[in-house]
């Protein structure tokens, strides 16, 4: 699906991510965990192609094209999906429309029909069902007015709309009680087939008892500094980093 | 000592205009023609035209024409099938003008107008610095008059459109509405061109709205072509009146728009809306003045920019609060998105408030798009000139979503749209 080497990436002058490597298989969820400032949303952005980044080293093929080399919005099209950390208010443009504008796009992009009105509404009341999203939430403007649970569940109703192949969850968990949790969890693991993949970037073990992982990274440093099986989240969850970084410095 | 006599600009641009026969008063032709003599085009140093020059409309080569044109295309239509008066290049053009007015409705043409009729002409407003109002009541082409009778509910609007036809025209017109107590109307000013060159609107609408009356006003500038346009409306409000005004530019090479309103009697409500979406080298100018007479009343100012390209905007708009209008409520707010490094807006928003117990508020912003909603909408498969023109569209269709005529606001768009690809 996608497999990432030795990327190294900056902003200014700053180096983040400093040869980070990582695969993900089809039908696979991993899990990235991390102290803070390791450049886990780092490298969310720079898959997903903000420019405020730069690409030094490395590269990224994702179903074996360069992604580096695609806009974001190819890359998108190409079936890459980012759930934000903090989804942006956009006051004016409805969900709805700009879910439509997206949708067809994509479509166009593939070489696929418009979809009919008719059907892209009947896909929003299924799909929003799926997160609880209430109706209303769908018609209104983008995240606008929406709570911290609203944002994040609009954000995995997105993802139900597109289908994505390859999503990235960036710190999806971060200001959500445990309900809302629950819901956001149940959406990603419903979307779950053996063609897609997730990655989850998170800072808690938490949202991995709802989430469960395949495989479990550490980063530390702009790299991946340790790989397991899921019951690492647990032992980084009972110990903290300090015994990767200790390990890290012997 | 020598004296040189040196001839002013306006002089020599007036020499080529036909001075009006129209029956106005003839003290106001001579007190306009006494304070011309006496004047020149307003420069860069006057602070109403700091960011507006006029030198290309005193270099202007003029000559009347009359229209000629048989047909609209029903497409440049805000309204079809409403009473619509027609001027082609400044004068009634009789063919194209479907006037079967409704109960309670007084129209005429300037020109078949007696000078009794026409004895409030002027009286809304002094123009004595005014030198393109001073031109217009000077070389007045026509104008129409129209008096909407006490308690008159008119269900549908009257269409009033300026067609530019030919190149190098003058089109100085005049508009005069009084609208009557108790009484409620619509009325659309729409101007259209031909994709002609250097043909000069300088439009006047004196505008009265009677006591309890609620008078509704649609400005639709699309003059397409390189022409250039200044136009004024002069309002006065009577006690317990609503007037409402939305001006969308639409298209226009120049485009200077002087709205005055003067509220003059208490529990009034004044909506002013204005949506103006550049591109190219348009250069587009809104003043604005509320002046709040009277206690208890109510303005809503609301005026959104968009300049692409080499575009330049201007929005200057002032806010009376005089001391006898107490528990006043005036807010104002002008908003622009600059799209290009080579876009320009000026904008000054001012506040005057001599009363101590009011409540106004006056905002004025200026960015880019969003890069982050940009970026957002990008990350969810949508390109970046869709995602900008969703945003953009977003953000003037705050204007739109105030005009409650939807024809009026369906032809914005549509124009809108057409030009620059954007969808409402």
């Amino acid at each position: 699906m996608i497999k990432i080497e030795n990327l190294h990436a900056s902003i200014g002058d700053k180096e983040i991510l400093k040869g980070l490597n990582l695969e993900v298989k089809a039908g696979e969820v991993h899990a990235i965990m991390g102290p803070n400032g390791a450049g886990k949303s780092t490298l969310a952005s720079v898959l997903a192609g903000r420019e405020d980044y730069e690409v030094t080293e490395g590269s990224v093929t994702f179903n074996g094209i360069d992604l580096l080399e695609l806009a974001p919005e190819d890359r998108a099209r190409e079936g890459l999906f980012l759930a934000f950390q903090y989804p942006v208010e956009i006051p004016g443009v409805s969900n709805v429309n700009f879910l439509r504008t997206a949708l067809n796009e994509i479509r166009e992009y593939r070489g696929q029909e418009s979809i009919s009105a008719k059907d892209f509404m009947a896909l929003v009341r299924e799909k929003s069902q799926l997160v609880e999203l209430d109706a209303k939430l769908a018609s209104r403007s983008v995240n606008e007015g929406f709570s911290g649970g609203e944002k994040k569940r609009n954000e995995i109703f997105q993802m139900a709309m597109l289908e994505p192949k390859l999503a990235v969850l960036d710190e999806t968990d971060s200001g959500l009680d445990i309900d809302a949790l629950r819901i956001v969890a149940n959406g990603v693991n419903t979307l779950k087939n053996p063609e897609n993949a997730t990655i989850v970037i998170t800072h808690y073990q938490r949202l991995l008892d709802y989430i469960v992982p395949d495989y479990v990274h550490v980063m530390y440093q702009g790299r991946i500094v340790k790989s397991g099986p899921k019951e690492l989240a647990l032992e980084l969850e009972e110990k903290g980093y300090d015994w990767i970084k200790a390990e890290l410095s012997v | 000592m020598n004296q040189t006599v040196q001839v002013s600009k306006l002089h020599t641009f007036s020499e080529q205009l036909k001075p009006t026969n129209i029956a106005l008063s003839e003290e106001l032709v001579k007190t306009a023609g006494d304070q011309l003599s006496e004047m020149d085009f307003p420069t860069t140093r006057v602070e109403d035209w700091k960011y507006t020059r006029v030198t290309k409309i005193s270099n202007l080569e003029l000559s009347e024409k009359n229209g000629k044109a048989t047909r609209l295309a029903t497409d440049s239509l805000v309204k079809q099938d409403v009473p619509t008066i027609v001027f082609e290049n400044g004068f009634v053009n009789h063919t194209l003008s479907t006037v079967q007015l409704p109960h309670g409705v007084f129209m005429k043409a300037f020109s078949d107008c007696t000078a009794e009729e026409l004895n409030q002409v002027g009286t809304l407003h002094s123009s004595s610095d005014q030198v393109f109002s001073l031109l217009n009541v000077k070389y007045l082409q026509d104008g129409i008059l129209m008096t909407i009778e006490d308690n008159v509910q008119l269900e549908e609007p009257i269409q009033f459109i300026q067609l530019i036809t030919e190149n190098n025209v003058p089109a100085f017109t005049r508009l005069f509405i009084s609208v009557g107590k108790n009484s409620k109307a619509e009325f659309i000013h729409l101007f259209l061109g031909a994709n002609t060159s250097d043909a000069f609107t300088n439009h006047v609408s004196e505008i009265k709205v009677g006591p309890n009356a609620n008078f509704t006003f649609q400005k639709l500038q699309n003059e397409n072509g390189t022409n250039f346009h200044i136009s004024r409306e002069v309002v006065l409000q009577k006690s317990d009146s609503t007037f409402t005004i939305n001006t969308m530019i639409l298209d226009g090479a120049f485009v200077r728009n002087d709205l005055n309103i003067a509220v003059d009697g208490s529990n009034c409500t004044t909506n002013l809306n204005g949506a103006y979406v550049l591109k190219n080298n348009q250069h587009v100018d809104n003043h604005t003045v509320v002046d709040h007479k009277k206690p208890h009343c109510e303005s809503n100012e609301l005026y959104k920019g968009v300049m692409d390209e080499k575009s330049t905007a201007v929005f200057n708009g002032k806010v009376f609060v005089r001391q006898d209008a107490q528990k006043i409520n005036a807010f104002q707010s002008n908003g622009n998105v600059l799209l290009s490094d080579d876009a320009t807006i000026n904008s000054k928003p001012e506040l005057e408030i001599y009363a101590d117990d009011v409540k106004c508020s006056h905002g004025s912003t200026t960015g880019q798009l969003d890069d982050e909603a940009v970026f957002y909408l990008q990350a969810r498969g949508i390109s970046k000139e869709s995602a900008k023109n969703l945003l953009v569209s977003a953000f003037v269709g705050e204007v739109l979503e105030k005009i409650e005529d939807e024809d009026v606001a369906n032809y914005s768009a549509k124009i809108l749209n057409q030009r620059f690809g954007w969808e409402y």
